[in-house]
């Protein structure tokens, strides 16, 4: 078997590929190279389905940065193994179907090097057990959804979408990290299996609860619930591929996977359940009921996508019931909610992928995806309607469709609420139910419109396009979804045994699961839970006809008091009172600058080096100063002064280059040949630098009122002088901690190198110098663009 | 801005590449002896710097046809994955390792993954500082 912190590296390790590849064989369509990578983690994945069906698991470790404890650790089950699958399998299919939406025109490497990414780094996720690790990729998931959504960049809407879903999971994955770091302090372990096992040792913590929320936020935040939900609508301004895949399928299901994850560790806290389930309600009555009034579907999709996703968060926070119920029958009610929220789950990766793929289909054919202008299309797209339907009806949870099967298992979770006994109030339990059967009417309705109006009435359709079917490879993504949504519904028990029960063991570790085996059925009898769908068709297909006169309700709702509007207005805000404050001090003149930073300097070192009295030396220990240093000492005060009285540019650049050397002449003498050979080369790449930007600057004007003795400036020159003289004799003399050189002398045996400072440079202290490699390289790229862009805006004008 | 002096243009062409045989020499000693990636990268970059002065930015591009953003940035991604690299031999990250081999005509030699990270910054910081010169100097 492929380990699998291998299998999370194979698109990362494509994605690098891709730019040198793309050259080569630009006339096949990139993406029959990249669909490959999906197949070969899905195929590796494959083997790991029995035996963790078994109840086996399997870690590997990578070390990273095995001084802070943190490492690549990865850790497969049931839960990891459902996602990996999922992840990979829609990957193959999108990858399949992005093949006929993206022409060659498109920018294809970015987007499919981005869509690597997103797949690497979601798999990341999904089986990282170290909670850095988890974070890490949940961070880059974020980043390449923003680089997809953002992939037609030219268009407002999705800069600003791109933004907008960037900002807000960005802002609660920060949260998350707190939230992770104060979980570590809690239990004094990363990994969560570790954590896990330690259950009921750190309960009690006075950092458990806002712990919760700091995830929560995080979770939240990802998986669009209200009243976060409002970045996803904008993010549909993606391609298609990217909004069935990650913005319904995947990415917005990492939430999900976190709290079921994380459920073990907190259920016992009843907040937990009111939170997720509370939430979760919410998030779909308000997706669902906001749904019916769009009028662009995708818009209206991505509302269902929300409210679908409410639906399964309410459900798992029904489930985490069971950690906090004793009596066995309770126990096994609420597991029942738990396996419920999991086969939701997969049920609506089926049907949500399917309906954005012939979304896009629609408007990939028709050039519209306005309802208000879509109709008729039955006839001439016939397999594509067949496709909408399924989906439809799957998600409305009407049978023979998978949905039917997960949404009669989240009515009777439902149902079952008030038999935890945990309720003061004897309405609260009720109101569960009956907001369930609402939302659910209301996705009914969205349902019936996402068919009827785009598939039947009159053809609105421009007459110059003729709308048909499309290319035959555009149509086997959705019709292999739909296939599923009904062969699930048929058979689901190879399903439920190899993947769905593993995964809903991983939520509840330890609990007995015996009683989920028994196979899923779809006739129960006449049950409540058949009423209350019998319910739904009625008044559902009654509120649709009368939908002309149900959409007076929305205007109940003042349309400039929504979230959306607090973002905008929130952001706006923020930016100019940023721009107010950043104004009063960037004057625009260098020797301000200066001056703030200098007198900063003085203050807070000769603040903190006298608060603490750390001014004591004595010269008694110095070595005697040798007729060479002296020279040497006074051609640079000369060389300083002199660049005071300098008559132009060229001469004070001069004296400085003159005051660099001769600094590197101290180092020859003091024996520090590679500082002093650095020192020599930097001085002459910077005095050629100087003479080019000196170029630039404005002729010295205005020499006598620059010359006038200006006491402030002088305060401040001494001032800084003092600083670091005093500095440097006080370093000398203070010794705080003991000298940690000797370790350094070991350089040799350790690090291979005879020369301590390059050992330390490249092997010791490898990490910083990474970094200002990486600092510098943003410098290079920053002045060039700075100076590239400058030059261009010109010539805009 | 054609420059034609003649005496800097040729003294130029001779003393490039004592300056360039200067920088390998320093990148390669470092790990004994002064010298090392960074040192050399700044001493590439002033014989860079030598060439453009004494002919101008457009010949040098056409006899050296270099994108020096993409050396900068190839040299940062070695940097970085030198650092993961290590990873996937199951070591820390930016871990690094020597061994030395006994060659024919060099005796024993050492050999260490320092020496593909400091390629790296050598790479970054020539690219890097070459990249500056050049766009501040085309600006005029």
């Amino acid at each position: 078997m492929l380990p699998v912190n291998l299998a999370i590296f194979i698109p990362f390790i494509a994605a690098i590929c891709i730019p040198f590849m793309y050259r080569r064989m630009s006339r096949l369509h990139l993406g029959w190279f990249v669909i490959a990578i999906p197949a070969i983690v899905f195929i590796s994945l494959l083997p790991y389905i029995k035996p963790v069906a078994n109840g086996e698991t399997f870690t590997y470790i990578m070390n990273w940065i095995p001084s802070f404890d943190i490492h690549l650790l990865t850790y497969v089950d049931g839960l990891s193994v459902l996602f990996g699958l999922l992840i990979t399998g829609i990957g193959i299919l999108v990858t399949l179907y992005s093949i006929y939406y993206l022409s060659k025109e498109e920018s294809l490497p970015h987007f499919y090097i981005y869509l690597l990414l997103f797949m690497g780094s979601m798999l990341g996720v999904v089986f990282s057990d170290h909670l850095i690790g988890l974070y890490v990729f949940w961070e880059l998931t974020s980043i390449s959804s923003f680089l997809l959504i953002a992939f037609w960049y030219h268009r407002k809407g999705s800069r600003y979408g791109a933004k907008k879903s960037l900002l807000i999971t960005i802002t609660g994955g920060f949260a998350m990290l707190i939230g992770f770091i104060m979980l570590h302090t809690i239990t004094d372990s990363y990994s969560i299996r570790e954590i896990i096992s330690d259950v009921g040792t750190y309960t009690d913590h006075a950092l458990f609860i806002p712990t919760m929320i700091l995830i929560l936020l995080g979770a939240f935040s990802k998986s669009a619930q209200f009243p976060f939900h409002i970045w996803l609508p904008d993010a549909m301004e993606a391609p298609t591929p990217v909004s069935a895949y990650l913005h319904s399928a995947t990415m917005v299901k990492a939430g999900i996977y976190l709290v079921a994850r994380l459920t073990p560790i907190f259920a016992s806290e009843i907040l937990w359940f009111y939170l997720v389930s509370g939430i979760g309600l919410l998030t779909l009555l308000w997706g669902s009921f906001t749904a019916i009034r769009q009028t662009d579907l995708k818009a209206l999709l991505a509302y269902s996508t929300v409210s679908q996703l409410g639906l399964i968060m309410s459900l798992i926070g029904v489930g985490s019931l069971a950690y906090y119920v004793t009596d066995s029958t309770a126990v096994t009610l609420f597991t029942q909610a738990g396996f419920a929220a999991v086969f939701h789950l997969v049920n609506h990766s089926t049907f949500k992928g399917a309906l954005f793929m012939v979304i896009g289909i629609v408007d990939f054919q028709v050039g519209t995806r306005d309802i208000r202008r879509l109709g008729g299309l039955v006839s001439l797209m016939p397999i594509s309607f067949t496709i909408a339907l399924i989906g439809s009806f799957s998600m409305a949870g009407l049978p023979p469709f998978n949905g039917f099967l997960s949404k009669e298992m989240f009515f009777s979770a439902m149902l079952h609420v008030q038999e935890a006994n945990i309720f003061t109030s004897e309405a609260l339990p009720v109101l569960f139910p009956v907001i369930a059967w609402v939302a659910s009417l209301f996705t009914f309705i969205y349902c019936l419109i996402i068919v009827f109006k785009t598939f039947f009435g009159k053809i609105h359709v421009d007459e110059e396009r003729i709308a048909s079917e499309p290319k035959i490879g555009m149509l086997v993504s959705p019709a292999i979804l739909a296939m599923a949504i009904v062969g699930i519904f048929f058979f689901p028990s190879g399903l439920q045994q190899n993947i769905l029960v593993p995964a809903a063991s991983s939520i509840y570790p330890g609990i007995d699961l015996s009683h989920l085996a028994t196979p899923i059925s779809w006739w129960h009898g006449w049950n409540t839970e058949i009423f209350m769908t019998l319910g739904l068709i009625v008044c559902g297909t009654l509120l649709y006809l009368g939908l002309k006169y149900f959409m007076n309700v929305y205007k109940l709702f003042p349309t400039h008091w929504s979230f959306d509007t607090l973002y905008n207005s929130g952001l706006d805000r923020l930016e100019k009172s940023a721009a107010t404050v950043t104004n009063t001090y960037m004057t625009g003149y260098l020797r301000d600058y200066f001056r703030y930073i200098f007198i900063f300097l003085i203050v807070v070192t000769l603040g903190v080096f006298f608060y603490t009295g750390a001014f004591s030396f004595t010269l008694e220990n110095d070595s005697p100063i040798h007729a060479f240093e002296w020279i040497l000492t006074t051609v640079m005060i000369i060389a300083a002064i002199m660049i005071l009285f300098a008559k132009s540019r060229l001469s004070a650049i001069l004296f400085n280059g003159l005051l660099g050397f001769s600094i590197a002449m101290f180092f020859v003498l003091f024996r520090a040949p590679d500082l002093a050979l650095t020192q020599l080369v930097i001085e002459t790449v910077t005095t050629a630098l100087f003479l080019l930007c000196f170029y630039f600057l404005p002729a010295w004007v205005g020499k006598e009122t620059d010359r006038k003795l200006n006491i402030p400036n002088l305060i401040i020159s001494l001032g800084v002088g003092a600083t670091v003289v005093l500095t440097a004799l006080s370093v000398h003399n203070g010794k705080l901690v003991d000298s940690i050189s000797s370790f350094f002398e070991n350089a040799d045996e350790l690090a291979g190198g005879q020369n301590i400072v390059n050992s330390i440079l490249a092997d010791f202290r490898a990490f910083d110098t990474m970094l200002e490699v990486v600092v510098l390289f943003i410098a290079g790229i920053g002045v060039y663009t700075l100076v590239k862009l400058k030059g261009k805006k010109e010539v805009d004008k | 801005m054609r420059i034609n002096d003649v005496i800097l243009q040729s003294v130029t062409k001779v003393v490039v590449f004592i300056i360039f045989t200067l920088a390998i020499y320093l990148f390669v000693s470092g790990h004994n002896n002064p010298g090392g990636g960074f040192v050399s990268g700044l001493i590439l970059a002033s014989a860079f710097c030598l060439l453009f002065l004494a002919y101008d930015t457009e010949t040098i591009r056409k006899g050296i046809p270099i994108d020096f953003k993409v050396i900068a940035a190839s040299g940062a991604f070695i940097v970085v994955a030198c650092g993961l690299g290590s990873v996937l031999f199951g070591e820390a990250f930016l871990y690094q390792t020597f061994t030395t081999y006994t060659l024919p005509l060099f005796g024993e030699t050492e050999f260490a993954t320092v020496t593909i990270f400091e390629t790296g910054v050598a790479l970054a910081v020539v690219g890097v500082v070459v990249t500056i010169i050049l766009s501040i100097s085309e600006d005029v």
